[in-house]
């Protein structure tokens, strides 16, 4: 002992102190674990998880049902977001049940769409009226767009030979840039090329 | 203070009233001595309004739970900064903020508005007056903010634990002040078709505030994604709810305003396109409004049902009624200057855009109304969730991105192919080696390599207009890259500062296909245990759970579980993700549990960590770990967005600071000679 360092004597105090305490301590996940000081302040009691709650197939099928709730999320989202709810638990468990009677997806979605109405769905499905609200803005656009085109073209033909209104060169781009090969300008062109530059360029 | 408060609602109400009365019949009869009378009525309107404001927020800070909104809002023990936010937490206060900013505003318009558009002060102190009053009506006889109650509980019921977020003590307001000053280009416009001062004066009036309620609109939607990626805990940060898709309305037809004004300015185009879509913005401001307030359409935002709605309804409708009636009185007046001559034109290109931006607000507001269609049709209740909006959107959305790059780059007037020949060149090169080097690395999701794609091309657009316009400058005047950058961006903020704008509107996109490859899973794991995610950028987290540890903090409970984090075996520290009970000052519970989502996050990717609960009563916990890839890039993409805008708006530049030689005739000769032109 009497070689023995002070630092290295109580080295192997704490080393002889911390070892029945690791040994005592359970492998990972295989004791029993501590229970919550306040069990209510952490919100309602959870399940385990089990392997449907986070199947890729479940959870693409309750990405495309909504919770009943009123909260306006699918049930995948709401069961995993507001853990207050007690609806969309409910939900996940009749999905899992017809998953596991064999159903397919597109048969689950029926019987959800049968038993809450067409309300179930997160998005109607693409018939009748519900048509109206998948086509209408996109054709409306096109539609729209169209009539532009028709329109510039047509005043184009009236317009094409008469001298160009107020406003920056034709074919003038913002670095001033070129263009086609322009004839020599007069000095009014000029001037309204001037001001055309310096309103690009504000 | 509450009869203070109310006292000054009444006084404001009749203020507003009378400004509205005397601002239109002395323009009508020709008594521009009234005018002082007008301006000063707005300013006392504002002063009564503060004054209001600050009596509820006395009634807050003292914890006056006689007055029921102070009980409905607060509590004892809820700290000082959400006491001040609990001013625009609930319907009635909200109210109020937005009655006093509304004249504040109004005021400022007065005041700030340059002598030469002096003639339309009177008519925009009378339109926003008239608002000013509609909402200090609604208050006084709907939603009275100084309202007590019959008995003092001991206790208020505190703030909902999902605006106890710093979030949203900046969110909200920054919206407010979106919509808000919406109001002042509304008054302007609606001034201009009465005054039939129809030039463009109007709008160079309103050019500040335009760009001011568009940063705004901006700033607050960001904010408002940030909130519910941090708070709402389900991993997201846009949920094409109703109230969110209520505040994307005015600032899509905002944006196409911003675009189609310049038309107008240079082209003397696009009159009466412009008039509507001013009124159209501050129309959908009220609508999204009383889509909020109404209770209408369900919504995790909205704010307790009430009669409020029946308010903002029939404004709506008279609003609509009058400002487009005057519309409809003006258009022979409102003839274009000149016509469009050529689809390839920036002038067209600026069509196209509006007309995309205008079909996207359209199609959310139609998404937004079709489950009342529906039902009012076809008598069956649907829903309509981002599945539907993702369909629709996302397309129209692309085609914007690709028109964002498109629009800078085509000649004013009509483009040569010579023109598009060197514009184009670079930037379409640049998207599709992007494509092609994001499809060999292995993306194989259409939409997110479209949007990837077009973000190069974009990206390519804004940074040869950025090389040409420096190496022009250096020509020119042989100034360093860096001096040359900054006096470039400094002397054409509108142009440079747009740029940014559009910088940031595709850093979004990239953000926001970055979704496409998020990566989630749930565990339950008993103190100790691991799992393992497989990130999309190739690399492995390890979670282990540490175990849960519960304190009490002032206004409530926490649950803290806390998650140790390697990736790819080394050692990324803790998360903690947490449970909150809040409580009163008598540590009773006030509110269900609310969850604290953990995250870390960097350039690439974010690990996002839910805390569900616990299994019995243990420290065996539920998770839900998702990786959400380039969401960094959302919050990043808004800064440089917010930063475009303040560059676009800052006073100077433009004009004044022009170079003497860019004003001699001949400049674009000077210029190509220099190369500029390249």
């Amino acid at each position: 002992m009497s070689d023995l360092s002070r630092r290295g004597f109580l080295g192997r105090l704490g080393a002889a102190t911390l070892l029945p305490i690791q040994a005592q301590g359970p492998l990972a996940g295989q004791g029993e674990v501590g229970r919550l000081r306040d069990p209510a302040a952490a919100g309602r009691p959870r399940a385990p998880t089990e392997i449907a709650d986070y199947d890729e197939r479940i959870k693409a099928i309750e990405h495309r049902l909504a919770c009943t709730c009123g909260c306006t999320l699918d049930i995948f989202t709401c069961r995993t977001t507001d853990f207050t709810c007690t609806y969309s638990p409910q939900l996940h468990r009749e999905v899992v049940e017809m998953d596991r009677a064999g159903k397919t997806a597109e048969e689950i979605i029926d019987a959800f769409v049968d038993k809450y109405g067409e309300k179930a769905l997160m998005a109607p499905k693409p018939e009748g009226f519900n048509l109206w609200g998948y086509l209408l803005p996109g054709s409306a656009i096109l539609v729209a767009g169209g009539a532009l085109v028709a329109l510039i073209s047509r005043r184009r033909i009236v317009v094409a030979g008469a001298a160009g209104g107020a406003g920056p060169q034709p074919g003038v781009d913002d670095t001033g840039g070129e263009t086609n090969a322009a004839p020599p300008a007069s000095a009014e062109e000029m001037e309204r090329l001037r001001r055309a530059l310096a309103e690009v360029d504000d | 203070m509450t009869l203070l408060g109310e006292f000054c609602l009444w006084v404001a109400l009749l203020l507003s009233l009378w400004a509205t009365a005397v601002a239109f019949s002395g323009r009508w009869k020709g008594r521009p001595d009234l005018s002082a009378s007008v301006s000063g009525a707005v300013y006392g309107t504002f002063g009564a309004l503060a004054v209001a404001t600050l009596a509820l927020w006395k009634g807050l800070a003292s914890h006056d739970f006689n007055i029921e909104y102070v009980a409905a809002y607060t509590s004892r023990n809820l700290p000082t900064g959400y006491i001040v936010s609990a001013l625009w937490a609930g319907q009635k206060g909200s109210l109020l903020f937005w009655a006093v900013v509304l004249s504040l505003f109004a005021a400022l318009a007065q005041l700030l508005t340059s002598r030469r558009h002096a003639h339309l002060l009177p008519y925009v102190a009378g339109v926003t007056s008239a608002v000013t009053a509609f909402f200090v009506c609604t208050m006084l006889f709907a939603a009275n903010p100084f309202e007590r109650m019959a008995f003092t509980p001991a206790d208020g019921r505190g703030l909902n634990p999902q605006l106890q977020n710093p979030g949203m003590m900046i969110h909200p307001p920054m919206l407010y002040l979106g919509y808000i000053s919406l109001t002042i280009p509304f008054a302007f416009a609606i001034a201009a078709l009465l005054s039939r001062s129809l030039d463009t004066g109007w709008i160079h009036a309103i050019r500040k505030w335009t760009l001011v309620s568009w940063l705004f609109l901006a700033i607050g939607i960001t904010l408002g994604m940030w909130w519910a990626y941090v708070e709402l805990g389900w991993g997201g940060y846009w949920a094409w709810d109703p109230v969110e898709n209520a505040s994307l309305l005015p600032w899509l037809t905002m944006t196409a305003f911003l675009h189609s004004v310049m038309i107008q300015e240079k082209r003397g185009m696009l009159k009466r396109w412009n008039l509507g879509l001013i009124i159209g913005t501050f129309l959908l401001s009220i609508f999204g409004t009383f889509i909020t307030r109404s209770g209408v359409i369900a919504s995790v935002h909205s704010f307790t049902q009430s009669n409020v709605g029946y308010f903002f309804l029939g404004f709506l409708v008279v609003c609509c009624i009058l400002s487009f009636t005057l519309l409809y009185t003006r258009w022979p007046s409102l003839k274009a200057d000149v016509q469009l001559e050529s689809v390839l034109s920036r002038e067209a290109a600026f069509l196209f855009n509006n007309l995309l931006l205008v079909g996207i607000a359209f199609s959310v507001l139609w998404g937004t109304l079709f489950p009342i269609l529906s039902e009012l049709v076809r008598g069956s209740k649907i829903t309509v969730g981002p599945p539907f909006f993702n369909r629709v959107n996302v397309p129209l959305g692309l085609l914007l991105l690709g028109l964002t790059g498109i629009g800078p780059l085509i000649a004013w007037r009509k483009a040569s192919p010579a023109n598009l020949r060197r514009q184009f060149t670079w930037p379409v090169a640049a998207g599709i080696v992007t494509a092609l080097v994001l499809f060999a690395i292995g993306a194989r999701d259409l939409y997110a390599l479209t949007a990837l794609g077009l973000a190069g091309f974009v990206a390519g657009t804004i940074l040869q207009e950025f090389y040409r316009g420096m190496r022009a400058r250096r020509r020119m005047h042989g100034e360093s890259a860096a001096v040359a950058l900054a006096r470039l961006v400094a002397r054409n903020r509108r142009r440079y500062g747009g740029y940014l704008v559009h910088a940031g509107v595709l850093i979004y996109f990239v953000a926001f296909s970055g979704m496409a490859f998020r990566r989630e899973m749930e565990a339950t794991l008993k103190p100790g245990e691991s799992v393992t995610l497989a990130s999309p950028f190739g690399h492995t987290y390890t979670l282990t759970h540490v175990g849960i540890s519960q304190f009490e903090a002032l206004n409530r409970i926490v649950s803290a579980a806390t998650v140790s984090v390697a990736k790819d075996g080394r050692s990324q520290g803790l998360i903690t993700s947490e449970k909150r009970q809040h409580v009163d000052s008598f540590r009773r519970p006030t509110f269900e549990p609310s969850t604290e989502v953990g995250i870390r996050s960097n350039l690439q990717e974010d690990l996002y960590i839910t805390y569900a609960g616990s299994v019995g009563g243990t420290e065996e916990a539920v998770y839900r770990f998702t990786i959400n890839p380039l969401v960094w890039w959302v919050w990043f993409g808004g800064f440089v967005l917010a930063l475009g805008g303040l560059i676009t708006m800052w006073p100077g530049g433009g004009a004044a600071l022009v170079s003497p030689r860019r004003v001699e005739p001949g400049y674009q000769a000077s210029l190509a000679a220099t190369g500029a032109a390249e």
